[in-house]
């Protein structure tokens, strides 16, 4: 049994504990956001966020997750409650086919749950890792842009 | 595939409702519909062909469902692909039946279910299920307000329709779900619709937003990966390591002992394991992959000289056009003052989808069902229930989502496997995904292509005469026959391959956008049609078009750049189409062309136009490219693009499609090319297949829309590949003073070039 904390719920899971994360979040938790898109570590489709730092969920085994809190996509927000982020993606429309999105959404939230002053060129270098094949780029990029500044002036009146 | 245009009826629009005639007919559906295929030589005057699809599938009740609870479905045979079809289709038929899109449910490509409108592609959707919806729709509405009508007793044309009901001049309202009753909309269409007033539009040609992006943002089941049926097992194949490969021998009893594994499934050269769940599927199938010995044969052609490969293979010529100067070719001769020769070549190309293929299927009291994200699902039914040796009525494929796919990608071949472990684990729904390797090294790619092309420009500085030739395989090995999956040619008993056909011109494939839009008073094309295929190929989106405009694009700049001329201006001067010209001169000016003072040193300017197909949407494209000499690395700062897609749906919807056009093909221009040795498939992953990044993306993107209201849709979604690269080439001519005629146009070969 491998014990998983997974968008702030403790999960145990019967699976070898070699599995990759992407896995057991998608066929053990029934996760739908991470996508399997190339299992080397090179599309960024399978990234979730370990203790809030971007990870790529299909070559990292669960074996070393054990007490570390995982985050999916899901555990942003839902359709009738989305966090900021998704509230953008939907704004701006920044999606074709969609399935490198939860990817690139998830890997976006990192760098502005610490710097949501980021600035365009830190983004673009943030996002380096992740693929998109339809070539939404330009609308991914406003859509963070659009996420930073919900996030910025949800801290201005908020300071949690 | 149909190609011919729509006729939005004006007349029926300004004559109201007395233009509303509609045949009653008593038939039968299955008569009906054997009436319904062209009927082509010397037969007796035939009724006006119906609109759109219409035409194969002529009943309203095929398209558009009122339940007596007021529900309304949509049906369509064309599929979801990322390009946001659903969206556009529901704003048609919300706009024509005065319904709340929002209230409006969708159904598409499922072989139960919906019209058989073939395959996703061609920039055919709207053109086809679009025209079929606006007319079916427009034309349900017109028998609700009849059917109001005499209930009330008022005449139809005192009625107005609103949020689904129609509305009589003393208020009363009648539901619509209230005024349909049984068979009332099982009748056929007729040839013309009472179409809307655009003016009046409310919902069609306005951005709305995508049906479908909330769930693809917050996790919601939205692809055929992300089903989960109970007792589901998962599928994995092991493919031979390369085409011919032969497997000698495999010993599986370890691996049958491994922890989940249900089946192993072996059939010639067809190799797969069933597990319970998917990471034990994939450890099984890495430890078979192991196991299996193959022979292999080095039959693949010579990676390092492919144009001559491409124009060695043996051809069927096919003249597109010949086409002679009533006036003489002497004179033209004469007076010509330049003649230019250039030819232009391309790689095999990858779709490069980012999730893997993937289908799901199960076998249960003798029938089949597939959940595939096959832009045919008709064709795929025929090619499954061929090789499983079932009959087609106890398949059914059922379209689900998955990740882009941007032609003929594994898709089929998923299904084709899902299906084939389906049927050796019957009861159990069986999912297969392809990993990544597979995808990359059996995905069929869009082919390699040579073209050359010969001018002649006369003292006025116009094109005289024009010769071009272009070298191609097929672009279409789509499925229709088992022999088009590769689990069925794999097996002891393969299914043959399908013989490769050209696709008939005005569409074309290899030779698509070959004929020149531009005047000129004599001009040739031929086609050198390829059969033998030493990589497997289908369609990637824009066929041969992405070449054809890249050679004519570019050329038209050589041409220009021969004596001086303004390549916008150039372009003009040989453009009649009004719509052409607007297009051409809406980009140059929202770019800035003509402040060409403003350029900056190690930057260029690049500027292409097309009409995709000759006869859909029209697509030109300015941009500004940055080449860095010490590297060779060129990166697209800033592009504009105009774009005439006729009536507007979903502008933002086009702007996205045009948008990721200019992106993705700006990736092959730059970046892409399918590698193999002698044996094997060698770009097997995204670092052997690199392509577009962040750090290349540019600056800036627009789209320009030129609405044409009450026009027959244009299809907008591969309008966007051929003028890209080309501009972009053209660019980089402009910065760096050479011109590149081989894609990709890469850091080394620019650096080979111009490098410091």
């Amino acid at each position: 049994m491998v014990k998983l904390n997974v968008n702030g719920r403790a999960e145990e899971v019967d699976a070898d504990p070699r599995t990759p994360l992407l896995y057991v979040l998608r066929g053990d938790l029934k996760l739908n956001a991470a996508k399997f898109g190339c299992g080397l570590g090179q599309c960024g489709a399978c990234t979730v966020l370990v203790n809030g730092e971007p990870v790529f969920s299909c070559v990292t085994p669960v074996a070393l997750l054990e007490g570390k809190q995982i985050t999916t996509l899901e555990g942003l927000g839902t359709v009738d409650k989305p966090a900021p982020i998704q509230r953008a993606f939907i704004a701006e429309q920044a999606a074709q086919c969609g399935y490198c999105i939860p990817g690139m959404m998830m890997r976006a939230q990192a760098l502005l749950q610490k710097n949501p002053r980021a600035s365009d060129a830190d983004i673009r270098a943030w996002l380096e890792p992740n693929l998109c094949r339809c070539g939404t780029h330009m609308r991914i990029l406003r859509a963070v842009r659009r996420a930073a500044e919900m996030m910025q002036t949800a801290q201005a009146g908020d300071a949690r | 595939m149909r190609s011919d245009a729509i006729v939005v009826s004006r007349r029926a629009v300004l004559a109201g409702s007395g233009a509303l005639i509609f045949s009653f007919a008593s038939t039968s559906r299955l008569s009906a519909q054997q009436q319904s295929p062209p009927n082509p030589g010397g037969a007796p005057p035939a009724p006006p062909p119906l609109p759109g699809s219409l035409s194969k599938t002529p009943f309203l009740d095929s398209w558009i469902r009122i339940d007596a609870d007021g529900a309304i479905t949509i049906f369509t045979g064309k599929a979801e692909l990322g390009q946001g079809i659903k969206t556009a289709l529901l704003q048609i038929a919300a706009e024509q039946l005065d319904a709340d899109l929002d209230k409006l449910k969708l159904i598409a490509a499922d072989t139960a279910r919906t019209p058989d409108e073939q395959y996703t592609a061609g920039s055919h959707s709207l053109q086809d299920s679009g025209t079929a919806i606006l007319n079916a729709a427009a034309q349900v509405r017109a028998l609700l307000i009849a059917a109001a009508a005499t209930r009330a007793g008022i005449p139809a044309e005192q009625m107005k329709t609103e949020h689904a009901a129609v509305v009589a001049p003393d208020g009363r309202r009648f539901g619509y779900g209230e005024l349909v009753a049984a068979e009332m909309l099982h009748v056929q269409a007729s040839a013309q619709s009472p179409l809307k007033d655009p003016k009046a539009y409310q919902v069609m040609d306005r951005s709305v937003q995508r049906i479908d992006i909330p769930a693809k943002v917050t996790g919601g089941a939205a692809y055929v990966q992300d089903l989960r049926p109970p007792d589901m097992a998962h599928g994995r194949v092991v493919r031979p390591p390369s085409y011919s490969a032969q497997l000698a021998g495999v010993d599986t009893g370890a691996i049958e002992k491994m922890p989940g594994v249900l089946k192993i499934v072996r059939d010639g050269n067809f190799l797969a394991v069933i597990a319970e769940r998917e990471f034990q599927a994939i450890q099984a199938m890495r430890a078979l992959a192991a196991a299996a010995r193959w022979q292999e044969t080095a039959k693949l052609p010579n990676a390092a000289d492919l144009p001559a490969v491409v124009t060695g293979l043996a051809a069927r010529d096919i003249t597109d056009l010949d086409r002679h100067d009533p006036g003489g070719g002497a004179a033209t001769a004469l007076t010509a003052l330049t003649a230019l020769t250039a030819s232009y070549t391309r790689p095999y190309l990858s779709h490069g989808s980012i999730g893997p293929s993937c289908a799901v299927a199960q076998l249960k009291d003798d029938a089949l069902t597939v959940w595939t994200h096959t832009q045919g699902v008709f064709p795929d039914r025929a090619a499954i229930a061929e090789m499983l040796h079932m009959p087609p009525d106890k398949v059914r494929c059922i379209q689900t989502e998955g990740s882009g796919c941007y032609g003929h990608n594994g898709a089929d071949d998923a299904a084709g496997d899902a299906a084939l472990l389906a049927s050796a684990l019957p009861g159990r729904p069986v999912r297969v995904q392809w990993m990544r390797e597979q995808e990359h090294a059996w995905e069929p790619y869009g082919p390699a292509m040579v073209a050359k092309v010969k001018a002649s420009l006369d003292a006025g500085g116009r094109i005289s005469d024009w010769d071009y030739e272009v070298w191609s395989n097929t672009h279409s090995m789509r499925p229709g026959t088992a022999g088009s999956l590769l689990a069925a040619r794999h097996l002891a008993s393969p299914f043959p391959q399908p013989e490769p056909k050209p696709i008939p011109m005005p569409e074309g494939d290899g030779d698509r956008n070959s004929i020149p839009i531009y005047k000129i008073p004599t001009a040739r094309v031929i086609y050198h049609f390829l059969p033998a295929m030493p990589v497997r190929v289908s369609a990637l989106r824009g066929l041969g078009a992405h070449v054809n405009v890249f050679a004519i694009e570019s050329f038209m700049d050589e041409l220009a750049a021969s004596i001086g001329a303004d390549p916008v201006e150039f372009r003009l001067k040989h453009l009649d189409d009004p719509r052409a010209r607007e297009v051409i001169s809406t980009a140059a000016e929202r770019f800035g062309w003509s402040e060409k003072w403003r350029r900056v040193p190690g930057r260029g300017y690049g500027f292409a136009f097309a009409r995709y197909k000759n006869l859909a949407a029209y697509c030109a494209i300015a941009c500004e490219v940055e080449v860095e000499r010490s590297t060779g690395r060129a990166r697209m700062v800033r592009a504009v693009a105009a774009v005439d897609s006729g009536q507007v749906v979903n502008p933002d919807g086009i702007a996205n499609q045009i948008e990721g056009a200019i992106m993705q093909s700006m990736s092959w221009t730059l970046y892409e090319s399918v590698t193999f040795d002698d044996t094997r498939i060698t770009s097997i992953d995204w670092a052997s297949y690199p392509i577009l990044r962040f750090a290349d993306v540019p600056d800036e993107v627009a789209v320009h829309i030129i609405d044409r209201p009450g026009t027959p849709f244009l299809g907008s979604g591969e309008a966007g590949q051929g003028p890209t690269a080309a501009a972009v080439a053209n660019a980089i001519a402009d910065a760096t003073g050479h011109r590149f005629r081989d894609l990709p146009i890469s850091r080394e070969r620019i650096k080979a070039a111009i490098g410091v």
